[in-house]
């Protein structure tokens, strides 16, 4: 079998922010301290785990034999949400996709239970927490999502050894959300942490004793979970140090949280470093990983703490707007029809892989795919191109104030790919005002709409995060 | 491979057209019948001695019944054209083939549109059901694409353009002013239309075609019968149609700054027609400026100006109503309005009234330079478009 361990592995943090104080200004309530990190209105808890999957895996050269997609907000329900991803990752058919759903709990579940597998497992997480206006929950949740390549080393070189850990289960009811609500209740907050507090000191010394570990040998520890007074509380029991959980910065991301603190171990980890994950989510979850030497050669493209230093304040109102929380005035043009179900899956690849076409005989490539091509004209002379992680230039630009969209004014591109190609899509993440022709672009997996509750997913292209964060 | 054209083959013996605007007080079948009943007035013909038709609408109606029933005609054939914006024109294209071709001794070509039924603000496409990875962008900010890419092109400055189009505007307005059928008839400054918020790219309303309700009619027979309509009948010298593939926005190479299209179909109209300097053997013309940009480059793309500058010549009045090659005299899409599957004939129209001198003195156009007019009439996008071209004439050559 050989030893377990993370193989690669990604983080998103959606570039908007709602501050605190932006929400304390409007509602005269809450804290005026740090910020949550708030997913865009055209990402959801699938398109922001797609983002962090194309992360993890655009290094690795192990290919995943299995995709667990865990999350508490599905975008579908009986609907496989992790087919969707798969289709936007152009994976082979045999990869099982399959989704581990509502709570927390499962995003951690899916995670050791990855551990314990023979197959190479990429397990996916994101979060998208919303709560009441001017609430706890509101401010102190955030959305983001994480995906870690799970395997052995004998599928791929580990980033990280997976040392062992335990679960402890325990059922009681202090935070809790019935289908079809918005948002979760709580029950009153020192119970929770009195249920929590006991399971955290049993779990932890049954860990250490499993494993096999002294205290001074675990270089950090990270602890997470939504009840923020269990966790704080917890920290005095295990006598080791605590990194931060960036819970100040980007908010509490609920099932995306846990592996988002991993990730943010993984940013920084020397070689040989040990780190204990602690996870309070209706039990308590212990894992002990060991950074190796690879640790420093692949790293998240964009390192967690560069993606909250470039994040871009949301305002309020924009934010409940993007929710349903705040109606607001759009054009008077006719809503979006749903996508056609039969159409799209004649074009998934396009449409979910953003794959292209390219002429064998001419060397053009066609976006949409085509299958005669326009110049030479040969009759199916094409094969198939990826074009997702093909960077582009605006050729020209333009900014349509009339169109219908939940965030007007729609930028709009003329996108020239380095691969060749072309292709007129619409830009997300980008500021109006800053754009330029000649700025180069990279593609971003999004849901242009959603109508009749079907998700119209395709592609936008944002500024090229990297070359944005240095400007 | 051949566009061997019809020239001088068929002729226009009667046209009429409503006004076009905001007819909440009428419907489709009430704008049908306006206009039939002014083109039948105008050639002396009554409906059923028509032999064909052919209607176009882009969006209000579908089939040849929906003109067959509100005019009650009895066992005839009727045909409904669609070719987005070009319906119109292409509608009249069909029905002078039809004579052209032996097959009929006359027919009739009518476009109609009633826009204003949908409740919401501009053109509005039928959904039809896709992948949904369309672009969802709207006409305004397609067509704003020229005028950055044509300002980086031919280094003018865009505040610089922004006044021509602005200028552009100012003209079709003062057309439309003079114009009694026109949707609006004010003038606006071209200084007062660059003060005005963008709605897309630099364009403001002011730089989009009003949106109306309308319809027009055209009647056609074999050249050899026209006289016994009118005396004053408009020869067909030419007709053009060319449908792009879209590869505009397949092409990297492609730049905003042109609309193949239309040269393309203005190429051969010219070839029809036997017209080598469309400058100097066109008395006016009526093109399709849906925005004010699109205007401004079809004038490089018609053959009316050298590349590059067009911007120029609006500026220096070539187009205006005493220019040397006036553009747009009733006013355009700008100011008499666009309702889709009318406009195309409404262009043919003014081409009736300017070439017969029936237009109003005060937008009359001199017919010494030449006794010709063009009508270009688009659909779609830069990139993906159908473009119309046709010339008539007031004389046999």
């Amino acid at each position: 079998m050989g030893v377990h361990g993370i193989i690669s592995y990604g983080a998103y943090i959606p570039r908007g922010c709602l501050l605190r104080s932006s929400i304390a200004e409007f509602t005269g309530k809450g804290s005026n301290k740090g910020a949550r990190s708030v997913a865009s209105y055209d990402e959801n808890t699938t398109t922001m785990g797609v983002e962090a999957a194309r992360n993890a895996l655009k290094d690795s050269e192990t290919d995943p034999k299995k995709l667990w997609f865990s999350t508490v907000l599905p975008a579908y329900m009986d609907k496989t949400n992790a087919t969707n991803i798969h289709s936007a990752l152009q994976l082979d058919d045999f990869v099982e996709a399959v989704d581990f759903g509502n709570s927390t709990r499962s995003a951690i579940g899916a995670l050791t239970n990855a551990l314990e597998s023979d197959f190479s497992t990429l397990v996916v997480t994101a979060d998208l927490r919303t709560g009441p206006s001017g609430g706890a929950e509101e401010s102190s949740g955030g959305d983001a999502s994480t995906a870690l390549l799970i395997g052995t080393d004998k599928q791929g070189v580990l980033l990280a050894e997976y040392l062992g850990g335990v679960t402890v289960t325990s059922d009681f009811t202090d935070r809790w959300r019935v289908p079809g609500s918005s948002y979760s209740q709580v029950w009153e907050e020192r119970f929770g942490e009195q249920a929590y507090k006991p399971l955290v000191d049993r779990a932890w010394n049954e860990a250490l004793k499993k494993v096999d570990i002294k205290t001074e040998d675990i270089t950090v520890a990270l602890i997470s979970g939504l009840h923020s007074r269990a966790v704080a509380r917890s920290i005095p029991l295990l006598d080791v140090e605590v990194a931060d959980d960036l819970t100040e910065q980007i908010g509490n991301t609920g099932a995306a949280h846990p592996s988002l603190l991993l990730a943010n171990f993984l940013d920084q980890a020397k070689p040989g470093e040990v780190v204990a994950l602690i996870v309070l989510a209706d039990g308590c979850d212990i894992l002990f990983f060991r950074a190796t030497q690879e640790v420093e050669n692949r790293r998240n493209s964009v390192p967690i703490s560069e993606q909250i230093e470039n994040q871009s304040p949301v305002p309020y109102n924009k934010y409940l707007s993007w929710r349903g929380l705040l109606d607001s005035q759009l054009p008077n043009r006719p809503s979006p029809t749903r996508p056609s179900s039969s159409a799209s899956m004649r074009r998934n690849d396009w449409k979910m892989g953003f794959v292209a076409s390219k002429d064998i005989t001419t060397g053009i490539v066609h976006m949409p795919p085509s299958r005669i091509g326009i110049k030479g004209g040969n009759v199916d002379d094409m094969e198939q191109l990826p074009m997702a992680d093909s960077i582009g230039t605006i050729e020209t630009f333009t900014v349509d104030n009339l169109v219908y969209s939940p965030n007007s004014p729609v930028v709009f591109a003329v996108v020239n790919f380095q691969d060749g190609g072309r292709l007129p899509v619409e830009l997300t993440d980008a500021d109006p005002e800053k754009i330029e022709i000649g700025d180069r672009v990279e593609m971003t997996f999004r849901c242009l709409y959603t109508a009749d509750g079907i998700h119209n997913y395709f592609w936008k292209a944002r500024p090229v995060r990297r070359e944005r964060e240095k400007s | 491979m051949a566009s061997h054209g019809i020239k001088d083959q068929v002729a226009i013996v009667g046209m009429g057209c409503t006004s076009f605007g905001e007819h909440w007080d009428k419907s489709l079948d009430d704008l049908i019948i306006e206009a039939a009943q002014k083109a039948t007035k105008s050639a002396g013909i009554e409906t059923n001695l028509i032999d064909a038709y052919w209607f176009g609408t882009s969006q209000s109606a579908a089939s040849g019944i929906a003109l067959a029933t509100p005019l009650r005609l009895s066992g005839k054939p009727v045909t409904r054209v669609e070719n987005y914006c070009a319906t119109g024109s292409e509608s009249l294209r069909q029905a002078c083939y039809a004579v052209a071709s032996g097959a009929y001794d006359s027919a009739m070509a009518l476009g109609a549109e009633k826009v204003k039924d949908s409740g919401y603000q501009g053109l509005n496409a039928f959904p039809i059901p896709t992948d949904g990875t369309n672009r969802t962008l709207t006409a305004a900010a397609m067509f704003s694409l020229i005028l950055p890419a044509y300002a980086k092109r031919y280094e003018v400055d865009e505040d610089e353009l922004r006044y021509v189009i602005a200028r552009i505007a100012q003209k079709n307005h003062f057309n439309g002013s003079r114009n009694e059928l026109a949707q609006f008839r004010r003038e606006v400054s071209a200084e007062k239309i660059c003060e005005m918020p963008s709605i897309a790219g630099r364009l403001s309303v002011m730089d989009c075609a009003g949106v109306a309700d309308g319809a027009a009619a055209a009647i056609v027979v074999r050249a050899e019968d026209a006289h016994k309509y009118t005396d004053k009948p408009l020869y067909v010298k030419a007709l053009s149609v060319v449908a792009g593939d879209s590869s505009g926005l397949v092409d990297p190479d492609f730049d905003f700054t042109t609309l193949p299209e239309c040269a393309t179909a203005a190429k051969d109209a010219y070839a029809q027609a036997g017209i080598e300097n469309p400058r100097k053997e066109l008395a006016m013309a009526e093109v399709h400026d849906c925005f004010t940009p699109t205007e401004m480059i079809l004038m490089e793309d018609l053959g009316f100006c050298e590349k590059g500058t067009a911007w120029q010549e609006v500026l220096d009045g070539s187009f205006d109503i005493d220019g040397e090659m006036p553009i747009n005299t009733d006013g355009g899409l700008k100011a008499f309005g666009h309702p889709v599957g009318a406009s195309g004939l409404r262009m043919f129209y003014e081409t009736w009234l300017q070439l017969r001198s029936e237009a109003p003195s005060d937008r009359s156009v001199s017919l010494e330079k030449s006794k010709q007019a063009l009508v270009h009439n688009l659909g779609g996008y830069p990139g993906e478009m159908v473009s119309f071209v046709g010339i008539v004439g007031s004389e046999v050559s």
